[in-house]
């Protein structure tokens, strides 16, 4: 989409001639708004950004948001939902609604985090393996496939488990070590078909070094892979995050959804009847995984399309 | 032939690499857990000087060099021999690990198979009927669906199904009062306390096969030989199961088997909820616990079960689809 388009002057041109217009490359804000464009025209796409928009307000202002602060447990306990507390509270006796509102800053900032980390490390290894040959890339495709293969919750566990008490620190870095290489994967089998064409050809020839022409050359062309990469590794990082929480694995002090499903039922929730409690920070982490999927249907769309929305063939 | 060895090749080394990272990561983590490891064994009595040297050797107090300790570790490996575990403490690990493993293949296992084949039919569909209600509803449901975090799907079924309207038992693997045997009620029972985990393992798997069948059904839909298909006149099924579907079905059977192989280790979340007593829970049992040796084994074991898997797919891609064999 975003492939530099340079009109070349016309031989035999006069002079005075009025010049021909060049496309210059895009600039970057322009090449975001387009994007942003394309990906605002596909319906799904446009509800999962709404989506997306709603918790990540609730992140930054859940101070001024909710009602109570999370950790405050000068409640009743176990209370049903009233006037005060619209969820009830827990068995702690802290109010529902505030724990579910500041949990969404620990979901959208690991998502964040630790999916522009794996991004960062897959843009990385991925493109310069796409771009060598040899034994190196051999190396690097061993190394991947291993990363691929080995299955990645009993992985994120057992290294939750030697690093304990590590925080959320250690939750994005168990996060991002298990989360690369997928997109790795992705972005190099794109390089290693770029690799051949044209303008890389004529970049080599004109004597580029090979840092240049992977992350100048190539790069720009793999923007939507590279965004469709991100968000797929926030949703599998938000996902992780709330599944290691919810095993007692992530910080214990600290209010995620994950944990509040953790405490809700070590405090047999389910007996005492607290649904909203089971059911509240579930649907926020489901519906913000489904957000950032529904984007990438949107990002889909960039680069290939055929996967636009459209009746049948 | 010569495809075969090269990926015999492979496994062989990538089996390698993850046994010496199973050797490695307790070593390279902060700390040292098996001081952790001795403390707590020394609490169930006295640990005789035979079960100190064994368990040294499995984790590694550094007596003599790393290469020794890599030696004996290997030979323990390959003698399937991972020493006692910590918190069930008179059994082996090797013990517990098959008591828990008959469960987890036969319930995640089925389920799996089940969920593969509904979910690529459905995909199918999907694609063949796209832009219509029949494509929607599976796309939509099923994007939704599959961000379910295992966990909550669980617990909320657990919550429906199993406390308020009691249709279902709430946790095990079968009645406390029946032993297991293979007798008919047995069976019966077994089934009846697998639903619940069975089915929040279907929900939240099904949307996984249905989009991934229906993304690469559309692209093949667009190949030409698919419309010279529907230019010759053929039955438009015909030109879905026999022209599109069967050469897009070929990712999704990878992901298949990847699926089977991740059988082993991939319930752990649904496994703790329903206190399942399979590979998932021991897992999880074995991380409160800090128990390492069991750790480490169930680790190992379940990514020898997903290497095996990925090997195995490899192979039969390869017939399935020559122009991978090259």
């Amino acid at each position: 989409m975003t492939e530099k388009i340079t009109t070349e002057a016309e031989p035999g041109q006069r002079p005075d001639a009025p010049p021909v217009r060049t496309a210059a490359p895009a600039p970057p804000w322009t090449v975001l708004v387009r994007g942003a464009a394309t990906v605002w025209s596909v319906p799904k796409a446009r509800f999962g950004v709404v989506l997306l928009a709603i918790f990540v307000i609730l992140a930054v202002f859940a101070p001024l948001i909710a009602p109570y602060l999370p950790t405050d447990n000068s409640f009743g306990r176990s209370l049903p939902g009233s006037a005060a507390h619209l969820f009830g509270t827990t068995a702690a006796g802290e109010d529902v609604l505030s724990q579910v509102i500041w949990g969404a800053r620990i979901s959208v900032l690991v998502g964040m985090v630790a999916g522009l980390l794996s991004t960062l490390i897959a843009v990385l290894i991925g493109m310069s393996w796409g771009y060598t040959r040899g034994f190196l890339a051999d190396v690097i495709n061993f190394v991947v496939n291993l990363f691929l293969v080995i299955p990645g919750l009993p992985l994120m566990i057992v290294l939750a488990a030697y690093l304990q008490g590590g925080g959320l620190t250690m939750i994005i870095f168990v996060v991002v070590v298990t989360g690369w290489a997928w997109g790795a994967r992705v972005l190099r089998s794109q390089t290693q078909s770029l690799r051949g064409r044209d303008f890389i050809t004529a970049a080599q020839f004109s004597g580029e070094s090979s840092f240049r022409i992977v992350f100048r050359e190539i790069l720009p062309n793999m923007t939507s892979l590279i965004a469709g990469s991100f968000f797929g590794a926030a949703t599998a990082a938000i996902l992780a995050e709330s599944g290691l929480s919810f095993l007692g694995l992530g910080g214990a002090g600290s209010v995620s959804w994950g944990t509040m499903l953790f405490w809700a039922q070590n405090s047999n929730a389910i007996l005492t009847g607290q649904w909203v409690l089971l059911f509240a920070p579930g649907l926020c982490i489901a519906l913000l995984a489904t957000s950032l999927t529904l984007i990438n249907f949107g990002v889909d769309g960039l680069s290939n399309p055929r996967l636009r929305e459209g009746k049948g063939r | 032939m010569k495809y075969v060895l090269r990926k015999t090749g492979l496994l062989l080394l990538t089996l390698w690499a993850a046994v010496t990272l199973n050797f490695f990561l307790p070593r390279m983590m902060p700390g040292s857990p098996t001081d952790a490891a001795l403390a707590r064994l020394a609490q169930n009595g006295p640990v005789s000087p035979a079960t100190r040297a064994a368990i040294e050797a499995q984790l590694g107090v550094p007596t003599g060099n790393i290469w020794d300790q890599y030696m004996q570790y290997l030979q323990n490996v390959l003698t399937l021999d991972f020493g006692v575990s910590y918190t069930f403490f008179p059994q082996s690990v090797a013990q517990l690990v098959l008591g828990a493993l008959p469960w987890t293949i036969v319930m995640v296992g089925l389920v799996t198979i089940i969920a593969f084949i509904i979910g690529t039919l459905l995909g199918v569909l999907a694609a063949w009927r796209r832009g219509t209600f029949l494509d929607t509803l599976p796309t939509l449901t099923g994007t939704f669906t599959s961000a379910f975090p295992y966990f909550w799907t669980a617990l909320l079924l657990l919550f429906f199904a199993g406390y308020v309207l009691r249709w279902f038992p709430t946790s095990g693997a079968y009645s406390p009062r029946a032993a297991p045997e293979l007798s008919l009620a047995f069976v019966g029972d077994a089934a009846y306390h697998a639903v619940l985990p069975a089915l929040t393992i279907l929900i939240t798997s099904l949307g996984g096969w249905i989009l991934g069948m229906r993304n690469t059904m559309i692209n093949t839909l667009g190949e030409d030989y698919v419309t010279f298909a529907e230019a010759n006149g053929l039955r438009s099924r015909t030109v879905a199961l026999r022209y599109a579907a069967r050469n897009a079905i070929l990712p999704n059977l990878t992901g298949f088997g990847l699926a089977l192989g991740g059988v082993v280790g991939g319930s752990l979340l649904v496994e703790r909820v329903f206190s399942y007593p399979g590979v998932g829970y021991l897992l999880y049992n074995a991380v409160t616990n800090q128990d390492f040796p069991l750790m480490q084994a169930l680790f190992l074991m379940i990514t020898v079960s997903v290497l095996l898997a990925n090997f195995i797919v490899d192979i039969l891609y390869g017939f399935l689809d020559p122009r991978t064999r090259r």
